[in-house]
């Protein structure tokens, strides 16, 4: 910290308006990761935010610059972890961008399903915490949270019998995907999704009749639409304040064109539209799933031969920035190529790290027990905001 | 100013008019929308500022650059005209050691307060010791 910050500390005082200044993180439950926030306040009320991030960076962009284009897309699932399925996703998108490869219909198609279903499952996780944050009021909360986490499960079991692995998946490759569906798979998907689609009803049920849970989240860290766009704000957010920006729609990427869904908005701004908007996309999510697994194309999965070695993929000059529609928003990645079998300059656009920074314009007002409930909305991931 | 096909326009800016562009970007072009901000080490042919900007009701997408001459790390803030940019040019101060005149609030954001050295510099190898583990 530097000196302005830790010299107003404390103003002991017993005229009842003295402020404290309060440690909140790095290791506080509802951070959901390493997140340290250094309040000003006024008796209950927060007057004013300092959000100290960078816990868990790694560098990432360094490290994309040092590993090669067939090396990296593993390691970029660890900068989203509860959505490595679309962090991967950015970075190969990005190299095909630049490096003109094709992607098989197939492999686009995939794509989609893996995408949606990694949507299903981190919104799982988003409001199985965030009521859990929230958990006195919701009559212990800890059951919203085991039955969004049961729902999960079923999900990465099904990512289990897609790529072999359970949390970061390394399943895109540059040109294509690396795993095909084994046979049988699409039915236990749409099983899957089938009882998901079911206990979303009753997550709903279970929220939205629950008065508690309404005066937590109505009127509670409202994001105007001007601040939200100024900010960089993006997914859900940004839907909840009443923008109807989605990069699906945007700028379609990996067939999004051919499906049918819904872009939710919700005027609010406040936690209980950014709520509203999640359980539609999860409904939507839902059906863009069915669909693709109904028109799943046959044919190869990718364009590109397998390699022998690592430094055999290499990219013409020249840059480009994409970017996919992650579970909490525009998860980008801008690349410079020299020519090289690594990136020249690698950077991420990551969408937790901007929505994360419109925390410090909506907390100041409310009371450090809502601090838990916006942030818990605001759904941040670390990986990702530290990268 | 070149279009370039399926990715926005992009606008190469000499460092003197990028607070100008930028307020003309937001008021003129109706770029309300600020996406990130990012650097690029060119080695001895210095440092370059990129801004990502978009006006989301026109699907317009405008990319800022420019380029700061070898040596020079002095870059005019945009804080001022968007709020995002108060954590990007804190990350890019981080990261590049660019220096944005004018940011209210200039500190290391991801690193250490006693970090020393600016990692995605070219001239940073990936190995450089930090002080307590020498």
């Amino acid at each position: 910290m530097p000196e302005t910050q830790t010299k107003q500390v404390v103003e002991v005082g017993y005229g009842g308006n003295e402020r404290l200044m309060m440690n909140m993180g790095p290791q506080h439950p509802s951070s959901h990761g390493v997140f340290r926030m250094i309040l000003t306040l006024e008796g209950e009320t927060v007057v004013a935010v300092d959000a100290v991030i960078g816990y868990l960076h790694r560098c990432h962009e360094k490290l994309g610059e040092t590993l090669t284009y067939v090396q990296y897309p593993s390691i970029a699932s660890k900068t989203d972890y509860v959505a490595a399925m679309t962090s991967e996703l950015a970075y190969v998108s990005a190299v095909e961008k630049i490096g003109k490869f094709e992607v098989p219909r197939r492999a686009q198609y995939l794509r989609v399903v893996a995408a949606e279903l990694q949507r299903i499952a981190s919104h799982c996780l988003w409001l199985g915490t965030w009521c859990l944050d929230m958990g006195g009021a919701l009559g212990g909360g800890a059951t919203v949270f085991l039955y969004c986490i049961r729902e999960r499960e079923m999900v990465l079991d099904r990512f289990e019998e897609l790529t072999g692995a359970r949390l970061l998946y390394g399943f895109h490759q540059i040109g294509g995907t690396r795993y095909d569906a084994p046979p049988g798979w699409d039915k236990k998907v749409r099983e899957t999704v089938d009882f998901i689609e079911a206990r979303i009803d009753e997550y709903e049920a279970m929220l939205d009749d629950n008065t508690f849970f309404r005066v937590r989240t109505q009127g509670v860290g409202v994001i105007s639409r001007e601040l939200a766009q100024e900010v960089g704000v993006s997914g859900p957010l940004i839907r909840g304040s009443g923008v109807s920006y989605d990069v699906r729609r945007a700028e379609p990427y990996s067939s999004y064109q051919d499906f049918d869904f819904v872009v939710p908005v919700e005027t609010a701004g406040d936690c209980y539209a950014r709520y509203r908007v999640r359980m539609v996309e999860f409904r939507q999510s839902i059906r863009i799933v069915r669909q693709a697994l109904d028109g799943l194309p046959e044919g190869p999965i990718s364009s590109r031969p397998g390699v022998k070695s690592v430094g055999q993929v290499r990219v013409p000059k020249g840059e480009g920035y994409t970017r996919v529609e992650g579970a909490r928003g525009e998860v980008g990645c801008y690349i410079v190529s020299d020519g090289g079998p690594k990136p020249y300059r690698m950077k991420w656009r990551g969408a937790s790290f901007s929505n994360l920074a419109v925390l410090p314009h909506i907390v100041p007002g409310h009371k450090v027990a809502d601090v838990v409930a916006i942030m818990g909305s605001v759904d941040p991931v670390f990986g990702e905001v530290d990268r | 100013m070149d279009a370039i096909a399926d990715d926005g326009l992009t606008v190469t800016l000499p460092r003197e008019r990028w607070q100008e562009f930028g307020r003309f970007a937001r008021e003129e072009l109706g770029c309300r929308y600020f996406n990130w901000l990012s650097a690029v080490d060119w080695k001895d042919q210095g440092l370059e500022v990129l801004c990502r900007v978009e006006n989301l009701d026109a699907a317009l997408v405008l990319t800022m650059r420019t380029r700061l001459a070898a040596g020079e790390t002095a870059c005019p803030t945009l804080t001022h005209l968007y709020r995002g940019a108060d954590w990007m040019e804190r990350e890019c101060y981080d990261m590049f050691g660019i220096v944005f005149e004018g940011h209210p609030d200039l500190r290391r954001i991801l690193l250490s307060e006693d970090w020393e050295g600016y990692p995605l510099r070219k001239d940073y190898a990936v190995d450089t010791p930090f002080a307590p583990y020498r």
